[in-house]
């Protein structure tokens, strides 16, 4: 190794290292040995233990002390060392034969040298600085102590463990697995906790039954909230590369909206048929509502109404993932960005998007121009449907421009705001919160016959053309929809 | 192909252990080591040379040596390491300047190997949900670490088209998580209470530190160059990684993130800086087809998994917080079992 100056050259290794740290773990006890040893040759001439003559002593000891102070330093025979024993007084005389060469090797006036080899054991300095986690990993499980309260929680805990498992496949679909007939399992359920539940459980069957409702249909959904609970805390759920969060969306989300679904807008779907039961599709559908309501009820309607329960992913615009709380929603329900690498990974991962090109434009449009749909985007939906082959499902629905009836826009609280608009229904803001409940209007979403994108090939997205002509087509196809079934609708609300 | 192999940044954990594994190949004949301060670990039959890649100095060794690849991976993650941010900037931005530098001008070199970050992607609401080598950062990063990356990345491309002859390989590293590695996420998820921005649960990747020296291994014996991202397969979000490792979360509105963020590393508990928030917000994600397709890297953990054995190594913060969640989930796990236990006696009548 050719050294350059300034360079210092040291070659790091472990043989190195240990017989530097193996000398200075020696150092400690060959030094004892030998101060043992000196004592015991200074007591030699009086033989009786008691030192005769004082000050000689003293003086002995002393200068042995200075000496001993400067051997401590410097590394010695760790074989030899380890070897001898911390010798007593009365067996002095083998150690002080075996430290004799010992001391003789030493220098009498050799000055302390630093041995070079320890500058390779890193300063702790050194180690902090290395970006290794040098603190003990803690306890790799928790030990349970035996004998204290804990001790009956944490067991508790493991014997409840594979029951825990046999829920994990409650789903609302499915009925609960049930092997709980063992009673070791049962019991192992601290009583006191087991009679509360039973007597809990009873009070909500008798609860029920009195209000008319299954009780088993009840606890059945106790029994799979509580599940969902447990996976929540754990983090034993799985989430895709977009963030979509299956267990959240199935027990959570769509439940949250079904009722707003079945019994608020009494959404009718017509054509679902249309959607395919597997690869991917394309949902192109009007936006309208003020508030995106219409996106939240077609992925609802798409899930329960189609055989396959398919789940639509969503596109959406870059503001819905910036609110707080509104885009983690967004992303754990499936949603995504609104832009062709998204939509393409989407499309080509075989799975169901949906999409809304009017965008902020379609949902804060003033309600006198409901049902006129605005510019389709600059139709990236189309290429992203193009090169990726997969069919447009023209989407049109009905009834949700009546939700929250734009009649005006509060254009400088909105620029305030950052908001594309901030609109001013007949109820906001002029009842306060009352008027964030939207108006119940029925709704009609029907799904039209796919647009096939597969035989024109990928390079079809390279025809601007080309992409503004179906933009266009499937623009008409919705614009016609609508006017039909506004013709066919008896009243907004019913 | 490698004959003599001079890595930076040895005396750091990631480095060291890269070393070591790479002395395990007998096909290399030297490895150099290099770094300001000796490595605390052992790391094989390399060769250690204390000298700063800040210093032209090293471009002596590299030509004395005869250094045909050089790996550079003394780019550094975490300012608390590095003795401060000032003192991080220095080291990763004119350290890798001056290397590349050296490496110019030396005629052996033929490959260049750099450990770069998904840090140069940045977190924005306006990301895509997975970014391939060929994407930019839809907002570059303006602080901290990520924008050292992105320089570091754009002085490679400089050394690129000044030497077409050098082969270069950049893996982009998603965040390296292990039992042994310290970085400002692990310290992150080791705290006691782990604080969230309120309204966000970003998408986070993971990639085992056996994992990350696998990748750099490849790049530097493998027969494949270019920007590849490395990352398990799979994302966890912020909720779900401190679910698994046992921390109750705090959500923490983002304005005063800031402040928040001030006072814990203040603290020194551990790092936050503003593209860390960011990233804690929209978190990020990496397509990693090219890591299979091109480099021919195969990782041996997922993100989960990568994430649990991390989470194994931490334990517990409070003492009792295990026992109180276990009996938490115990207690809800004895309520379902003794709800189907009610339910099936009731449906037996």
């Amino acid at each position: 190794m050719p050294s350059t100056s300034g360079v210092s050259t040291s070659r790091a290794s472990t043989s190195g290292a240990s017989r530097s740290g193996a000398s200075r773990a020696g150092a400690k006890p060959a030094g004892a040995a030998r101060s043992a040893a000196k004592t015991a040759k200074t007591a030699k001439p009086a033989k009786p233990v008691k030192p005769v003559k004082k000050g000689a002593l003293a003086a002995g000891a002393a200068r042995a002390s200075g000496e001993r102070a400067k051997r401590r330093s410097t590394p010695l025979i760790a074989s030899a060392a380890a070897a001898a024993p911390v010798a007593p007084v009365v067996q002095a005389v083998p150690a002080a034969v075996a430290a004799a060469p010992d001391a003789s090797t030493t220098p009498s006036s050799g000055k302390h040298r630093p041995q070079p080899v320890a500058k390779v054991v890193p300063t702790r300095k050194a180690v902090a600085r290395s970006g290794s986690r040098t603190t003990k990993p803690a306890k790799p499980a928790r030990p349970a102590r035996e004998g204290t309260a804990v001790a009956t929680a944490s067991t508790r805990h493991t014997e409840a463990e594979p029951k825990v498992r046999t829920l994990k496949a409650v789903t609302d679909e499915t009925v609960v697995p049930l092997d709980v007939a063992d009673p070791t399992t049962s019991r192992s359920i601290a009583p006191g906790v087991e009679e509360l539940l039973t007597a809990g459980i009873a009070a909500v069957r008798v609860a029920s039954e009195a209000a008319g409702i299954s009780s088993d249909d009840v606890e059945r959904h106790i029994a799979s909230l509580l599940s969902f609970v447990r996976r929540r805390v754990t983090g034993d759920y799985t989430v895709d590369e977009f963030g979509f969060d299956e267990d959240f969306t199935r027990h959570f989300y769509l439940p949250v909206l079904r009722p707003l679904y079945k019994s608020w807008f009494r959404v009718e779907v017509r054509g679902i048929e249309n959607i395919p039961a597997e690869g991917g599709g394309l949902v192109v559908a009007n936006h309208s509502g003020t508030v995106a309501m219409d996106s939240l009820m077609t992925q609802v309607a798409v899930h329960d109404e189609h055989p396959a329960h398919r789940h639509l992913r969503m596109l959406g615009a870059d503001l819905v993932f910036q609110t707080p709380v509104i885009g983690q929603v967004a992303r754990k329900s499936g949603s995504t960005l609104a832009a062709n690498p998204d939509a393409e990974r989407l499309l080509s991962s075989g799975e169901l998007a949906g999409v809304w090109p009017e965008g902020f434009k379609g949902v804060g449009k003033p309600f006198s121009e409901r049902y006129k749909l605005q510019r389709f985007g600059r139709g990236g939906f189309v290429s992203a449907a193009l090169k990726t082959g997969a069919p447009i499902i023209p989407c049109s629905i009905v009834g949700a421009e009546e939700i929250y009836p734009i009649i005006g826009n509060m254009k400088t609280v909105a620029r305030l705001l950052g908001a594309p608009y901030a609109p001013i229904t007949p109820t906001w803001p002029l009842l306060g919160p009352l008027g964030l409940i939207p108006l119940p209007s029925k709704w009609i979403i029907e799904f039209g016959s796919p647009v096939e994108t597969a035989d024109l090939g990928p390079n079809a997205a390279d025809d601007p053309m080309l992409v503004f002509d179906l933009t266009d087509q499937v623009r008409e196809t919705i614009q016609q929809t609508l006017y039909s079934l506004l013709m066919q609708r008896r009243s907004v609300f019913f | 192909m490698a004959d003599v192999v001079l890595v930076t940044g040895v005396s750091r954990y990631l480095g060291g252990q890269f070393v070591r594994a790479l002395t395990q190949d007998p096909t290399i004949k030297r490895v150099i080591g290099v770094d300001v301060i000796p490595p605390p670990g052992d790391i094989g039959r390399a060769e250690f040379v204390r000298a700063d890649i800040r210093n032209p100095m090293i471009g002596k060794i590299i030509a004395q040596s005869e250094v045909d690849t050089v790996v550079h991976m003394n780019v550094i993650a975490t300012p608390t390491h590095a003795g401060g941010r000032t003192s991080q900037k220095e080291i990763n931005v004119i350290g890798t300047m001056q290397l590349l530098a050296a490496c110019q001008k030396a005629t052996s070199i033929r490959r260049l190997v750099v450990k770069s970050s998904a840090a140069i992607y940045g977190s924005s609401p306006r990301d895509p949900a997975m970014f391939t080598e060929d994407m930019g950062p839809k907002s570059l990063p303006r602080a901290g670490f990520g924008k050292d990356s992105v320089e570091v990345e754009g002085y490679v491309r400089g050394f690129s088209r000044r030497r077409p002859d050098v082969e270069i390989s950049m893996l982009r590293f998603a965040n390296i998580i292990g039992r042994g590695i310290r970085t400002s996420l692990t310290d992150y998820f080791a705290l006691p209470v782990v604080p969230v921005p309120l309204g966000y649960d970003a998408r986070l990747q993971f990639v085992h530190e056996s994992d990350a020296i696998g990748s750099l291994l490849l790049a530097t014996t493998g027969p494949s160059t270019g920007i590849t991202n490395i990352a398990g397969d799979g994302v966890i979000t912020v909720a779900q990684a401190a679910g698994m490792a046992g921390r109750p979360l705090i959500p923490v509105p983002m304005p005063a993130a800031g402040i928040f963020g001030n006072l814990v590393k203040r603290s020194g508990l551990a790092d936050f800086s503003s593209d860390q928030i960011q990233f804690l917000a929209y978190g990020r994600g990496l397509d990693t087809r090219r890591m299979r397709e091109v480099l021919g890297f195969e990782p041996a953990y997922t993100t989960r998994t990568a994430f649990e054995d991390y989470a194994q190594g931490v334990g517990s913060a409070i003492p009792g917080a295990g026992i109180f969640g276990s009996a938490v989930t115990g207690a809800a796990g004895s309520a379902a079992s003794a709800i189907s236990h009610v339910w099936a006696a009731g449906r037996n009548d």
